[in-house]
């Protein structure tokens, strides 16, 4: 049974019903007073406090920590070192799947990155474990760490990102580029940027003896099951874990972390509850972050303007113990028609922690750099950027030669322009300016997600009285799964969405998969879909082989679920209550399981993507370079919209992460010390709201047969695609300044 | 954080005398102490809650036409004290200007003059810093530089002062009043940060138990009310520290040249940057863009880059001109939505060209 549900009464904040509907979050007044139960916010009876202490050197040994004077400290109960950690039932350096990534768990004393946990102090108060774990004062023997792009062996990846090929092409690219008439080659650098969800890393870690109960915030509560399983030597049933809520998670809770699995070995070395949460600058180290990239951009245009050729060589980084690589090119396998495509990729290895998924993966830098270049193009060949994007829109994806599954890019550009009133854009940069006369560029860009879905599970309940009861493991990460998959929920059985308990959040629930690739809503949603569909069916066939139910021999013709009745197809008149089937049947309840994947036909067939264009306004103070982003407005074309206010908050969301990397994130790495130096939300700056005074979302209508049965595409990552480039290229309009390296600060534009 | 003693006196004598021991902290808002605590840069023995002392958050208006700033004045209540506010407009721009509003409604006029260095090598304990730890080095000479000082610094420390509040207060020859096991005294605000020079532990004229107990901005510093502005240029619209700011204010004689000028800098130094020099070249002058270009030349002749902060020179430049454009412009009426922004509607129209 799951420990959460929701049980506020949703009629009030009903606009309507069920898909489609703009309902208010279910969770949202718990959240804003504070009642919403986080990880953190659970204090078991008898809870201790772990801390970490982490290295800060990048690279070398701990020769010595001084753990006598931190166990002498008052209220400190252990301290946990390579020497003394208990055995787990797994190599935490093993790697069994592409998915498993290495931790840092004390099993040596080894130092491969600034902020690798080193040891482990648990306390009776949070004080005293962080001042136990400030007194072990280490010992190093440093080895020259390994920073920048530069320096360190370069090598061609074995893949990059989830599994994909370091080269792809299609076409003769450097034939493309020998006939074209006007060539654009530039070199653009992103940076390292890292995970900081307003809620950091925890878990509250409580043991009873081979059994374990967890607090503790996952992207992927199965998985996150399994490994936790396999590093203790449980099976994975007896892993329990609640994660009703996360405080966001953009990737980096997919997997268990190494700090959070230190709180639950904290917890079985004391034999009490643990509880284990990151302080805010321990995120830059151990949780993943974004690599940095270098990307050679290379565009071949023909005499009227037409793509010759694209090229991105990207060169990444990832750390020196494990694999992930930011497949920042790829995005130029999708975007814009060229007879000749060509990516491929080198990187370094560096004395970080390993890069990780971190919303659009890949897409994110790849699509500010691209979308840069098209703009350069664009220029090149004297042509409004708009005009280009429509002189080389993708009929069918370049790379696989695949139609669309469906793709309302025109309309997305048509709506974003008219709405942001692009028309009468001056060609020449540096040529706008505001009544106080701020120099006025504006900008825009192609946004772009892959369609994803993964494996997921739901099982439906009729319940005697004909409510429904819907439950899948999924997760809410602030997106809104918890209103808009009980609204698919409340649908799939024909019933209000108060009729419908719908429980979630809880790893002893069907698995939904991984709440990741912006696939979340298609993958459970489409499982709660089929399993509503299967527990409907075996209702029909109850009512339908019973000459007392109105339904009787209804069976050809079929039924359906109309408001807690089924009823004929033919004629919805005739039909009985689910409540009527049920009791004459004299079952208290009747269940189905259902699943949810992408159909492998489908997949061969099409090429699945959401699309969007994004259109900026910039102004510049022209002798102290400061910016601001006036206006943004976004159009995105995404399958079906479940829940549009939801949806509108993700892609909004998703944009202002794209004024971020524009304009403000970075991490500031000490080219000496490896140490992120500005490891604090005072100083890793993502943009206030004052950075964002007009923001916009269009949700372009797109009906998509081929994605899933539910028409869905997913939101979560597209909106920080397009934003990027838009404001970079709307910089360059407004200062006829091009700046090639993110983010870009006001020292790049000063004259 | 380490274990420290808690006190809470109720007089001042009391504060004085609780925290002449080595080691004693004075507490107010705690928006910069106590994140200095939580990351082990600062350990004090013994904290001396003031918060709890009578007196010490009234806003005064003296006889002679001066003004007290209680020490425990709240930065929100003091830029919104509506007779503050029009007597000193750039005072209240820079406030509201500094930080959040959270941070304004904790953070009391004495801490914000006391705040220490947000240079990221003071704060990293791994990092050499001779401010921290005298002797040890300063780690931010060759590192990661681009917002470190351009005037008045040493090879010892490059860091800056990192208020908004102070830098009007300098402009306009706010005085710090100290109380301690000697007596009271007082010291010049603008010589109250030392700079960095061999010691950049010494950070300011405060001495052992001494405690700020008032502000005070002489009669004179209301001449300056119709053109006084705050201009402050940072790498977001807002909630960041400056990269580099300017307090400009002005007095205009009737046949409309400038009769008295001041000027300071912040972002720059170690210190709220005045340049007494520049104001003396603004005085009898036209105000055109012709004098406030001198005017920025003369303040900023010695500066030299630390580091990867040349950019900061010119930029310093631009923001003399503008704020003293901006002062002269006249203060606004009401303070704009974004203080201190470049992107504050610019009273009296166009100012770029």
């Amino acid at each position: 049974m799951s420990e959460i549900s929701l049980t506020d009464d949703a009629r009030h904040m009903r606009h309507g019903s069920n898909i489609g509907q703009p309902m208010t979050r279910r969770e949202g007044v718990l959240k804003v007073t504070g009642t919403a139960t986080f990880a953190a916010d659970n204090h078991p009876p008898g809870m201790l406090y772990a801390v970490l202490a982490v290295s800060t050197i990048a690279r070398g040994r701990v020769v010595s920590l001084d753990e006598a004077t931190a166990r002498a400290h008052p209220g400190v109960v252990e301290v946990i070192t390579p020497a003394n950690r208990p055995p787990l039932a797994m190599d935490p350096d093993a790697k069994t799947n592409p998915f498993m990534f290495r931790l840092d768990l004390l099993q040596n004393d080894r130092v491969r990155y600034p902020g690798q946990p080193i040891a482990v102090v648990v306390a009776e108060t949070l004080e005293a474990a962080t001042e136990g774990a400030a007194l072990l004062a280490p010992r190093y023997e440093e080895e020259p760490a390994r920073t920048g792009l530069d320096g360190a062996e370069i090598f061609v990846p074995p893949a990059v990102g989830p599994g994909h090929p370091p080269e792809a092409k299609t076409g003769d690219v450097e034939a493309g580029l020998q006939a074209a008439v006007r060539r654009v080659e530039a070199v653009y650098e992103t940076p390292a940027q890292y995970h900081n969800a307003m809620e950091p890393h925890g878990v509250v870690a409580s043991w009873d003896g081979d059994r374990l109960s967890l607090d503790m915030p996952t992207q992927a509560l199965a998985m996150a099951q399994g490994r936790i399983a396999g590093l203790f030597g449980v099976s994975p049933e007896n892993v329990h874990i609640r994660s009703p809520y996360l405080g966001g998670g953009f990737g980096s809770k997919g997997f268990p972390s190494g700090p959070q699995v230190l709180g639950i070995l904290a917890a079985k070395m004391t034999g009490r509850p643990v509880k284990l949460v990151l302080r805010r600058e321990q995120m830059f180290g151990p949780v993943g972050h974004r690599a940095p990239t270098r990307q050679r951009i290379r565009i071949g245009l023909s005499e009227d303007g037409g793509m010759t050729a694209l090229a991105n060589h990207t060169r990444t980084a990832s750390s020196t113990f494990d694999d992930f690589f930011e497949p920042a090119a790829d995005v130029a396998h999708t975007l814009y028609a060229s007879p000749a495509i060509a990516t491929s990729y080198e990187a370094v290895r560096l004395d970080t922690g390993t890069p990780l998924f971190m919303r659009a993966p890949g897409e994110a830098s790849g699509s500010i750099a691209l979308e840069s270049a098209i703009d350069e193009a664009a220029e090149a060949a004297g042509m409004d950027p708009l005009a280009f994007r429509l002189r080389n829109y993708a009929e069918v994806e370049p790379i696989s030669n695949k139609p669309f599954s469906s793709k309302a890019l025109r309309t997305c550009y048509e709506e974003g322009a008219a709405r942001f009133g692009w028309a009468g854009r001056p060609l020449e940069p540096r040529s706008m300016r505001d009544e106080a006369g701020l120099l006025t560029g504006w900008g825009m860009g192609t946004a772009t997600f892959p369609a994803l879905m993964f494996q997921g599970k739901a099982r439906a309940t009729i319940r005697r009285d004909g409510s429904g009861l819907m439950e899948t493991g999924a997760h809410d990460m602030g997106q809104g799964a918890w209103t808009a998959l009980a609204q698919i929920a409340a649908d799939a059985l024909g019933l209000g969405i108060d009729e419908v308990e719908f429980r979630s959040g809880t790893s002893d629930l069907p698995d939904a998969g991984i709440a990741g690739g912006s696939g979340h809503t298609a993958t459970a949603g489409m499982a709660l879909h089929a399993a509503g569909t299967n527990v409907l069916a075996k209702l029909a066939e109850l009512a339908t082989a019973d000459e007392r139910s109105p339904l009787f021999a209804a069976g050809n013709v079929g039924t359906i679920a109309r408001a807690g009745r089924l009823v004929r197809r033919d004629d919805e008149s005739r039909g009985e209550r689910f409540a009527d089937i049920l009791s004459r049947a004299g079952l208290d309840r009747i269940e189905a399981d259902g699943g949810a994947a992408m159909d492998p036909a489908a997949q061969e067939a099409y090429a699945m993507h959401a699309h969007g264009a994004v259109f900026a306004e910039v102004k510049v103070d022209p002798d102290f370079g400061q910016v601001r982003v006036t206006r943004l407005v976004g159009a995105f074309a995404a399958g079906r919209v479940i829940n549009p206010r939801m949806v509108r908050s993700q892609l909004l969301g998703g944009m202002i992460w794209g004024v971020s990397f524009a304009l403000h994130e970075h991490a500031v790495v000490d080219k000496r010390s490896g140490r992120v130096m500005n490891a604090d939300l005072a100083e890793y700056h993502v943009p206030v709201n004052a950075d964002v005074p007009s923001l916009e979302a269009i949700l372009v209508h797109e009906d998509d047969p081929h994605v899933n049965a539910l028409g869905i595409k997913g939101v979560g990552e597209i909106g920080i695609t397009g934003t990027g480039g838009a404001i970079a290229n709307a910089i360059r309009h407004a200062t006829g300044k091009r700046v090639r390296r993110f983010p870009i600060g006001l020292a790049d534009l000063l004259d | 954080m380490n274990r420290f003693e808690y006190v809470r006196p109720g007089t001042l004598a009391e504060a004085v005398a609780a925290a002449a021991a080595p080691g004693a902290a004075f507490l107010a808002g705690g928006t910069n102490l106590l994140d200095l605590m939580k990351g082990g840069i600062a350990r004090p023995d013994r904290l001396v809650d003031l918060t709890h002392l009578p007196g010490l958050d009234a806003v005064e208006r003296l006889p002679d036409g001066s003004t007290r700033i209680g020490a425990l004045v709240r930065n929100a209540d003091l830029a919104h004290d509506p007779d503050f506010a029009a007597r000193y407009p750039a005072i209240a721009e820079a406030l509201l200007s500094g930080a959040s509003g959270q941070l304004r409604n904790a953070a009391t006029a004495a801490g914000n003059v006391l705040q220490r260095t947000r240079c990221r090598y003071f704060y990293d304990t791994a990092s050499a810093c001779n401010k921290r730890e005298p002797g040890s080095g300063c780690d931010a000479l060759g590192g990661e530089n681009r917002a470190h000082a351009v005037l008045g610094w040493s090879e010892h420390c490059i860091a800056t002062h990192p208020s908004d509040f102070c830098v009007p207060l300098a402009a306009l020859g706010a005085v710090v009043e100290l109380e301690g096991p000697a007596g009271r005294r007082e010291v010049p605000l603008a010589e109250f940060h030392h700079l960095p020079g061999s010691t950049p532990e010494r950070e300011t004229a405060r001495g052992p138990g001494e405690m700020i107990v008032a502000l005070r901005l002489p009669p004179e510093a209301a001449r300056f009310a119709a053109h006084s502005r705050y201009l402050k240029v940072r790498e977001r619209i807002s909630y960041a520290f400056a990269v580099v700011s300017a307090a400009a204010a002005l007095t205009l004689a009737d046949d409309g040249r400038i009769g008295e000028a001041r000027l300071a800098l912040g972002g720059v130094a170690l210190k709220p940057w005045r340049s007494t020099e520049a104001e003396a070249a603004l005085a009898g002058q036209a105000p055109d863009r012709a004098a406030f270009e001198r005017a920025a030349e003369i303040a900023l002749a010695d500066a030299r880059p630390s580091g990867d902060n040349a950019y900061k020179i010119p930029l310093a430049r631009r923001i003399v001109v503008r704020a003293l454009q901006l002062a002269a412009a006249g203060t606004p009426e009401r303070l704009p939505a974004l203080p201190a922004s470049p992107f504050a509607p610019a009273p009296g129209g166009v100012l770029h060209v």
